[in-house]
């Protein structure tokens, strides 16, 4: 059977499983609309939390990433998991007793504000659109891979099945079928890992086998592909190598930005109590480590199988002393045919610069004295591996072990899985915020409640045409979203929303200005060094570390951000009164879990 | 006691743990993995140090177990407090 037939069944297959899910799983009610009526279970929602939060990003780039950096790029393995030890203790719990809709409705509600109310809906959209762009733009790609369409019909197809589940089913439709999703992703993470572990370091769990040893010569295969990537000018692969201070304000930049993240928060309103939200914290992190711990495995093995192809001494640690691969085995040997398929696509390629029949891939930036003695030695000209995409690491990564074909087309429907279902979150929170609290909230506050679920469903469907349109034509800011929508989440939601809880001197006007002077400041920074709305050309600054304010990055300065708002909103909210009695009796009645269930009772 | 002072002291009773477990959060993070990584070169793990293992395993593992440390506690604090559900 052919790959591309075997692709057919895998994808079509699961596509089926949603759609039956969503037929099932119809929604009557705005409660089963935002909230799928309380009442998945906190195992199931940990399951659904998990799939909402890994998307295209966490399936596809997250092992390029580690892959190519090693140690350093840690910074996202903890920052992207450390986040929801904030979301248990802090803000789950008490959301989920306050017992409305949306994040919005919550910051409105304490902060007795309109205004605070509007803010946190802006806040809302631009994190959760900028977001849903990139998850559109995986689909396409993922689709005109492995199905052979366009990107556009691919894009098309995955719009058309969101649209399926997501406006018939709301909350509860996209919860069972994320359920699925994350089940069909995890085995398609996790199959390659394994074949993979085992045929480097005969370990079955990736966890174990990133520190045990090389079957084949025996030493450790941490220190041997440290070796094997030092000799050829790279950086070590377990070595530190980047600031310190700034490692730690990114990985809590992404911590905060993941605790603040709307769609990611709202999951926790469905479960039926106050004590399952804490637990479903925890069974979202279970399930989201079965693939956080794994990804670490399958970018240093990758990094190795991709090196070990171009160095074949590399097996055992050696590199330049033995031949690299000839271009005629690229061209010719049918275990090298992961090499001709990729290169078709633009994300890996290679030329022989020097024309000696073989391509030999180092890094010829290096300052290295070793290193210039063999580049003398061998005559090279320069690295002959010249484009060496992050994102084939896991896509390519079944092809480059010679594993069967079909885990090849479980990994096609694993990267859609992914992205379908982070889309499907990202979408609810968006028609959430706009149904409720814009038009319910705010334009027509005696709206019938069919009215309010057609106005849901509707801005549902209104949002799916905007994430696709913008997945078409994405605008050339789209890699550089990331930094902003982590950004603002952490310098304008996780702050409000937590000081809403723990303190009852906060005010209107402190939170207000908080949020305000949190996602203005963080904004001028992200612009200043990555261009006014990203438009390039209109950096004030390069983005160099030199540059950089204290070393702080960019994509760090979320947590300055967060400290801003903090700082604002004590000095505003104690230069001004109290808040009202009512609002205080609210923050004492949602730090305790009683009466949860109904509506409050005291 | 009155409802007000209880509920006061279940709540400083749960800042508490949340200090507690936010403390242990940030050792094994920002500590072991990345700033005290060169204290703890000297302990040697599969082919590397244990805060390389911390920064790409452990932290994880131990954040696992501590939002259901959490919970748990919290289970037990809300019975003894009267508030559970």
């Amino acid at each position: 059977m052919s790959q591309f037939t075997l692709n057919l069944i895998f994808i079509g297959l699961s596509f089926a499983l949603y759609i039956g899910i969503a037929i099932w799983a119809r929604a009557g009610s705005t409660a089963e609309f935002y909230a799928a009526n309380r009442g998945v279970g906190p195992v199931m929602n940990g399951m659904a939390t998990a799939a909402d939060w890994m998307s295209a990003a966490s399936f596809i780039s997250m092992a390029g990433l580690i892959a190519f950096t090693g140690y350093d790029n840690s910074t996202f393995l903890m920052g992207w998991t450390g986040g929801y030890v904030l979301l248990a203790m802090l803000l789950a719990p008490y959301l989920r007793k306050f017992g409305k809709f949306t994040v919005p409705e919550f910051i409105g509600d304490r902060f007795y504000s309109q205004t605070a109310r509007i803010i946190g809906v802006i806040c809302l959209l631009i994190i959760s659109i900028t977001y849903v762009i990139g998850q559109m733009t995986g689909v396409g790609v993922t689709f005109s891979r492995y199905l052979e369409v366009s990107n556009s019909t691919g894009l098309w197809i995955g719009a058309g099945l969101v649209f399926v589940y997501a406006v018939l089913g709301g909350m509860k439709g996209i919860t069972y079928t994320q359920v699925a999703q994350y089940i069909v992703l995890i085995i398609a993470y996790t199959i390659p890992a394994v074949f993979i572990a085992m045929q480097l370091t005969g370990h079955v769990l990736p966890q174990t086998g990133l520190f045990g040893s090389l079957n084949e010569g025996g030493g450790k295969f941490l220190a041997t592909l440290d070796q094997v990537v030092t000799d050829l000018g790279f950086k070590s692969y377990t070595g530190h190598h980047k600031s310190t201070l700034d490692m730690v304000l990114f990985t809590l930049a992404l911590m905060i930005g993941t605790a603040g993240l709307p769609h990611v928060i709202i999951r926790f309103f469905t479960v039926p109590k106050v004590s399952d939200a804490r637990k479903s914290a925890g069974w979202a992190l279970v399930f989201i480590a079965l693939l956080y711990t794994v990804a670490p495995a399958v970018g240093s093995m990758s990094r190795f199988n991709l090196t070990a192809t171009m160095w074949p001494g590399a097996e055992s640690g050696q590199t330049f002393s033995q031949p690299a691969v000839s271009l005629d085995a690229i061209e010719n040997d049918p275990e090298k045919a992961w090499m001709r398929n990729w290169q078709v696509t633009g994300l890996l390629n290679w030329e022989d610069k020097n024309g000696d029949g073989m391509i030999q891939y180092y890094n010829d930036g290096a300052e290295n004295e070793a290193l210039s003695a063999v580049i003398a030695e061998q005559n090279l000209q320069g690295n002959e591996l010249t484009t060496v995409n992050n994102d084939i690491m896991v896509l390519a990564n079944p092809e480059i072990a010679n594993l069967p074909g079909w885990v090849i087309a479980i990994v096609a429907a694993g990267g859609l899985a992914a992205a379908l279902s982070t889309a499907a979150g990202l979408l609810l929170a968006i028609s959430g915020a706009v149904s409720h609290d814009l038009v319910k909230g705010a334009i027509n506050p005696n709206i019938s409640e069919k009215g309010e679920l057609l106005a849901a469903r509707i801005s549902m469907a209104v949002s799916i045409l905007v994430a696709t349109m913008l997945g078409l034509n994405p605008p050339g800011f789209a890699a550089q979203t990331v930094a902003l929508a982590f950004g603002l989440a952490a310098s304008s939601i996780f702050p409000v929303l937590m000081m809403g809880i723990f303190s009852k001197r906060i005010n209107k006007q402190g939170a207000i200005a908080g949020m305000l002077a949190g996602i203005l400041s963080t904004l001028l920074y992200i612009f200043t060094y990555k261009g006014w709305f990203f438009i390039a050309g209109t950096n004030m600054l390069e983005d160099t570390a030199a540059n950089w304010v204290f070393g702080i990055s960019p994509a760090s300065f979320g947590v300055i951000g967060a400290l801003i708002n903090f700082g604002v909103a004590y000095v505003v909210s104690n230069a001004t009164e109290e808040p009202p009695l009512e609002v205080q009796e609210l923050v004492d009645s949602i730090r305790v879990p009683r009466g949860a269930g109904d509506a409050v009772s005291h | 006691m009155t409802d007000k002072q209880s509920s006061n002291a279940y709540w400083q009773a749960n800042v508490r743990i949340i200090w507690i477990c936010l403390a242990i959060w940030a050792l094994v993070s920002y500590g072991f993995a990345i700033i005290l990584r060169p204290l703890l070169s000297a302990i040697k793990i599969g082919g590397t140090d244990l805060g390389f293992w911390f920064a790409q395993q452990g932290s994880i593992l131990v954040f696992i177990a501590l939002i259901f440390f959490y919970a748990a506690r919290m289970n037990r604090l809300d019975r003894d407090h009267g508030v559970d559900e």
